[in-house]
């Protein structure tokens, strides 16, 4: 009987609905009338008219829905494809990152339509079982349904805040593979990959977006130095000891321009002014050489736009390129002091450096102890653990 | 169109202003000019007033205790949930705020298919 309804449907969710109510108008004329003849065939007719009535009711509404309630395989949209309807793929994406949708589904959803990743892909990647993945977009695509999220591009008034949460999600996708908490490596790069090639697609939609080019420039300036984040054993290099002529210096060209056009276009967002602080590191011959007093002013204006402890905090390693350890010291102890980071690994290991340049070696080591606590990363574990021993903890 | 449930949610004991309460009156009258339409509205007494019966139990009080408490529920007509959105934030609100569901869809069709 599904499948009967779904021929008439071609939409498996939709046909389940009318399967129900199919059920449910039985209960009724059943008990009124009696059960009839042929109660199966009864059902399956009353179902496949449900499954008309629901198409011609709701047209407008599922002709606009038809790769959110498509079959498994066809579910991705050939977002990447040049050719398809670019008008399309922008309403999928406001769609799948609609504020309606918890965040996490927001994610899951964009991963498994907009990327086309498949499910169990998107539960490895986001590190929660596939049957947890699984519930959580058949749960995003039921709310999508029946409190009917629109697919539709927002109007003026909440275009900005829409656009917004849809690069927030990009870019949690890219962070989520950039520093995934635990898992494989390979897990990571396709992660990061694929946020890059939404904010590609991002931008080739909407060229006239300051923050979408200053958020392909901020992950691309990630994809430029992605050679030498790490040594031939997998350890993390620090930004000072990386390989500088290892970067890729046409992307980082790309960056830059990306960077000026969206720094000419008004004043700039969060996105546009972390990809600014991103290009003046690419561009710098060496760590010492870096920019540092324009790094703070960027950092200022971040600030400003986006307070967060996370920008106090990278804003700190900036001034002690500046004023020296000592004065960052005291901005970091003042975030200690805040207490919202405590959770987070990268206060202590900072903190950490920042006491060894001082020459307070014995605390430095209770700091990078503090901060291997913090971390699941295997990788950050393990340039702590080797930071521990060489400072004769 | 889509029917809404628009639930207010307003701080326990909070006082409403005689604006808010005008604010009220006007809010049909402003949905139906941003293109929606208000179908039904209850307005709530406070919870000091509420009963509550839980498993045989009768108690006093609300079912749920929270800091902010149902004041009202009214029903609107809305295009998709954007349009719901934008007509449920219209709502006036003194320290709290509202929750927009969708509700079932109970109409049957008429004709007997057998």
């Amino acid at each position: 009987m599904l499948a009967a309804t779904v021929r008439v449907t071609r939409d498996l969710d939709a046909a389940e609905e009318a399967v129900q109510e199919a059920y449910v108008q039985a209960l009724r004329t059943w008990g009124r009338d009696g059960i009839p003849r042929r109660p199966g065939a009864w059902l399956t007719t009353t179902a496949r008219r449900r499954a008309l009535n629901g198409l011609r009711q709701g047209r407008t509404q599922r002709a606009k829905l038809p790769l959110l309630l498509g079959p498994e395989e066809d579910d991705a949209i050939d977002t990447l494809d040049p050719d398809a309807i670019p008008d399309d793929r922008l309403r999928l994406v406001f769609t799948c990152c609609h504020p309606a949708l918890a965040p996490e589904a927001q994610v899951a959803l964009t991963l498994r339509l907009v990327c086309g990743v498949a499910t169990p892909d998107v539960a490895r990647a986001l590190l929660v079982s596939e049957t947890t993945m699984a519930a959580r977009i058949t749960r995003a695509k039921q709310k999508i349904a029946v409190a009917r999220i629109p697919y539709a591009e927002p109007g003026p008034a909440e275009r900005p805040a829409r656009l917004d949460a849809v690069l927030t999600v990009v870019h949690l996708v890219h962070s989520t593979g950039h520093t995934a908490p635990s898992g494989p490596d390979l897990v990571r790069d396709d992660l990061a990959g694929r946020a890059l090639d939404l904010a590609r697609m991002l931008h080739r939609l909407v060229p006239d977006e300051p923050e979408v080019a200053g958020l392909l420039a901020l992950l691309l300036s990630h994809h430029a130095r992605r050679a030498t984040r790490t040594d031939a054993e997998g350890r993390i290099v620090r930004l000072a000891d990386q390989d500088r002529s290892r970067w890729d210096r046409a992307v980082i060209t790309e960056v830059d321009r990306l960077v000026v056009a969206a720094l000419g276009a008004g004043p700039p967002g969060r996105f546009t002014l972390q990809a600014a602080i991103a290009a003046l590191h690419a561009q710098a011959p060496s760590y010492a050489a870096t920019d540092w007093p324009q790094v703070v002013v960027l950092y200022d204006h971040l600030r400003a736009v986006w307070p967060s402890p996370v920008v106090d905090l990278n804003r700190a390693v900036a001034v002690a390129e500046v004023d020296g350890p000592a004065a960052a010291l005291a901005l970091v102890d003042a975030l200690v002091a805040d207490g919202r980071l405590a959770r987070y690994p990268y206060l202590p290991a900072t903190r950490s450096e920042l006491l060894e340049r001082l020459g307070r070696t014995a605390e430095a080591v209770e700091d990078a102890r503090r901060a291997l606590a913090l971390t699941d990363n295997a990788a950050e574990q393990d340039h702590l653990q080797r930071r521990i021993t060489a400072l004769g903890g | 169109m889509a029917q809404y449930a628009v639930i207010i949610y307003e701080r326990e004991g909070v006082d409403m202003p005689p604006e808010v309460l005008a604010a009220h009156e006007a809010l049909g009258g402003r949905i139906v000019a941003a293109g929606g339409r208000e179908v039904a509205g209850l307005a709530l007494q406070p919870t000091s007033t509420a009963t509550s019966i839980r498993g045989g139990v009768i108690s006093d009080g609300p079912f749920i205790e929270s800091k902010e408490a149902i004041l009202g529920v009214f029903v609107i007509e809305a295009r998709d949930l954007d349009h719901a959105i934008e007509l449920a934030a219209m709502t006036p609100i003194v320290d709290g705020g509202v929750e927009v569901r969708p509700l079932l869809d109970f109409q049957v069709v008429g004709e007997d298919p057998a």
